[in-house]
């Protein structure tokens, strides 16, 4: 289509097609809800697209857009820049994580007001979704090994990047600490390097670019065979603080737990300032933010509060093992393998499970039996229950933290009506 | 060798370990370690030389090019080869399989020689990706239980007269010949495709190393109550159609 430049905005209505589309998926979204077929944006979204292929790139004229892809942290920084930007003007977003391009189609079909798209995109859709919509700036946060019965290889997934995004307009604001993703951003003319941090590095101990061993010492990173190395940041993350690129140290006080929220909220400053929103503006409204999607929600179930986060990879764990209080806090663990999960289980041995060592540990989920013999193999205590019932009947007093993987996490939410 | 000791190696960390291989190291560790055996552990990156004077050595899966990668260097290095020839027991999983044997396809489409420590020739499947969990009886000379397993992976690999299949598919496609095999093994070498790890579910193949590596028969019983619930489980999931 021509002329989408997404700095002009456009009063240009939509074409009859375009119209016709938008109406197409709203009907079938209805229907859909109604039939108690959850949201009904996928399936809504799917119809639009169909009768308007070019729909989602008509939609996106009208907006500034912004498009957010990672492993980790996609739908919290989706969360947070949208906080963030609303400073300047609406916002619309997919803001419950539909992140492929039907799901997409459907948040921005519902946003006609917008002044900014805010939006999360599946890493494996990232490169045909920045074609589509022109974005006028994209965050990258992290790449590691998630999923591996169905996703493509963690490197190809960087190598889709950097071939897609290699020629795009946007400004791209990319995790320095992360290999592949520096790698995936290092081909872009425009980037902003976030020193945002990497706690998982075992899927970058080689080097994206020839394959030799990366050396890492302290927070940096080189490749010693081809010269590869960490670009040189101009935002960083440091302790509780964000420094801008003119050195100002910026406080941030996130309702939000852990260190990979923090790198979030840093990555979404940087974007924020590329719409001109200053680092106080934005850091100010992202602490509104108390939970996402469920997702850090402290809930009450049978006279217990039950904090209930998300980990679905080593190094969602990992990040999230960082953030929970400390012994006796007892933690409840529930793992599925159903499709959304990824049918593998092996991903649980490289989770750091002995950090749990000294918690009273429960364990639940469709796969209970992997994550008691890893547990057992790992010399922890814990105990198998049935449910996440007879886990708070049988835990010692106290806030009790709740990791589960992704289906396994709908259902505890579901159950405990989080 | 020494007596009091079990060196056990666990061959690049950093490129062959990411299906949950570590969990193959951690098994054997522990089962060593329940049975009073002193267990020198050691992980080698591959800018790192390989021991030779190790007990057992591991060998993960991985992606295709980090397997070429590992390929290359272990070819360099030799200290594998060499291990071999001493009589270390060696273990290997998918990507680490094909490099034990005579060659296997590359990422960039071409043929790389592995390291023949095994007698079996990879190529990459035509067909589609064999994922998903596999049933299967381990060749009965070696006197294991039932193979459970998870598979993922494109290959295909044919073993020559040197080797004998690891094991025989009842439920899943395991070396992809169509000849129902899965693995391959000789007296110290063996190479399988299950992931799992292979050794969380079958800790008798922790318990075969160990004593092949110490040249013993039997070794003391340890606590199997949740090995034997998740063989239990897995193993009626791969019974069950889908």
């Amino acid at each position: 289509m021509q002329d989408a430049s997404p700095q002009q905005g456009s009063s240009e209505p939509l074409t009859p097609r375009a119209k016709l589309a938008v109406t197409a998926g709203k009907v079938v979204a209805a229907v859909s809800r109604s039939a108690g077929r959850g949201s009904g944006s996928v399936i809504g979204g799917k119809v639009a697209l169909r009768v308007d292929p070019d729909l989602l790139a008509r939609l996106a004229t009208h907006l500034d857009v912004v498009l957010v892809s990672a492993t980790n942290g996609k739908t919290t920084t989706t969360r947070l820049i949208a906080e963030a930007l609303r400073a300047h003007g609406p916002v619309v977003s997919n803001a419950l994580g539909a992140n492929m391009p039907a799901g997409i189609t459907s948040a921005l079909a519902g946003g006609s007001a917008a002044k900014y798209g805010v939006i999360e995109v599946d890493e494996k859709y990232l490169a045909t979704v920045a074609r589509d919509v022109r974005p006028k700036a994209i965050a990258l946060l992290n790449l590691s090994r998630d999923q591996l019965d169905r996703a493509a290889e963690t490197r190809m997934l960087a190598e889709r990047w950097r071939e897609g995004l290699s020629g795009t307009d946007a400004w791209v604001v990319a995790n320095a600490d992360d290999p592949l993703v520096a790698w995936a951003a290092s081909s872009c003319p425009h980037v902003v390097w976030v020193a945002a941090g990497q706690s998982w590095k075992d899927d970058a101990w080689s080097c994206p670019s020839c394959g030799g061993v990366l050396q890492r010492p302290g927070d940096d990173w080189l490749c010693a065979e081809c010269g590869f190395r960490r670009p040189p940041p101009t935002w960083a993350l440091s302790g509780d603080y964000v420094l801008d690129p003119n050195g100002t140290a910026w406080p941030m006080s996130l309702q939000l737990p852990g260190r990979a929220n923090k790198a979030n909220a840093a990555t979404s400053a940087a974007v924020a300032w590329v719409f001109g929103v200053p680092p106080e503006t934005a850091l100010e409204r992202m602490k509104s933010v108390a939970a996402v999607a469920g997702r850090y929600d402290v809930v009450n179930y049978q006279g217990r509060d039950l904090r209930l986060l998300l980990a679905k990879n080593p190094a969602g764990w990992l990040e999230t093992f960082s953030l929970i209080d400390p012994p006796p806090t007892p933690v409840l663990l529930s793992v599925n393998a159903l499709g959304a999960d990824g049918t593998d289980t092996s991903w649980l041995w490289d989770v750091d499970y002995p950090r749990l060592a000294g918690h009273p540990i429960f364990v639940i989920g469709q796969r209970k039996l992997d994550l008691a013999v890893r547990l057992d193999v790992a010399g922890l205590d814990f105990r198998v229950c049935e449910d996440v019932s007879e886990a708070v009947r049988l835990a010692p007093p106290g806030r009790m933290e709740c990791i589960a993987n992704y289906t396994a996490f709908q259902q505890l939410r579901r159950q405990v009506g989080g | 060798m020494s007596e009091s000791v079990l060196r056990l190696v666990w061959v690049y960390p950093d490129l062959l370990s990411t299906y949950g291989d570590q969990g193959n190291v951690l098994v054997v560790e522990r089962r060593a370690r329940q049975r009073g055996l002193n267990v020198a552990r050691v992980d080698v990156r591959s800018d790192q030389q390989i021991p030779t004077s190790g007990d057992i050595y591991l060998v993960g899966g991985g992606e295709d090019r980090p397997q070429r990668l590992a390929a290359e260097r272990l070819r360099r290095d030799g200290g594998l080869s060499r291990a071999a020839g001493n009589g270390a027991i060696i273990f290997s999983v998918c990507a680490g399989y094909q490099i034990l044997g005579h060659e296997f396809v590359n990422d960039l489409g071409r043929r790389e020689p592995g390291l023949g420590l095994l007698d079996v020739v990879s190529e990459r499947g035509t067909g589609e990706r064999c994922v998903g969990d596999v049933l299967a009886d381990i060749d009965p000379r070696l006197g294991l239980p039932e193979l459970t397993g998870f598979e993922n992976h494109q290959g295909v690999t044919r073993i020559g007269p040197s080797a004998k299949p690891f094991a025989r598919v009842r439920i899943g496609k395991g070396n992809g010949t169509g000849d129902g095999t899965e693995g391959a093994y000789n007296e110290t070498v063996f190479g399988t495709y299950m992931h799992g790890p292979v050794m969380a579910r079958n800790p008798a193949i922790a318990d075969l190393l160990i004593k092949l590596a110490l040249d013993v028969n039997a070794l003391p019983p340890v606590e199997e109550t949740w090995y034997e619930a998740l063989r239990a489980e897995r193993i009626a999931a791969a019974e069950r159609p889908a």
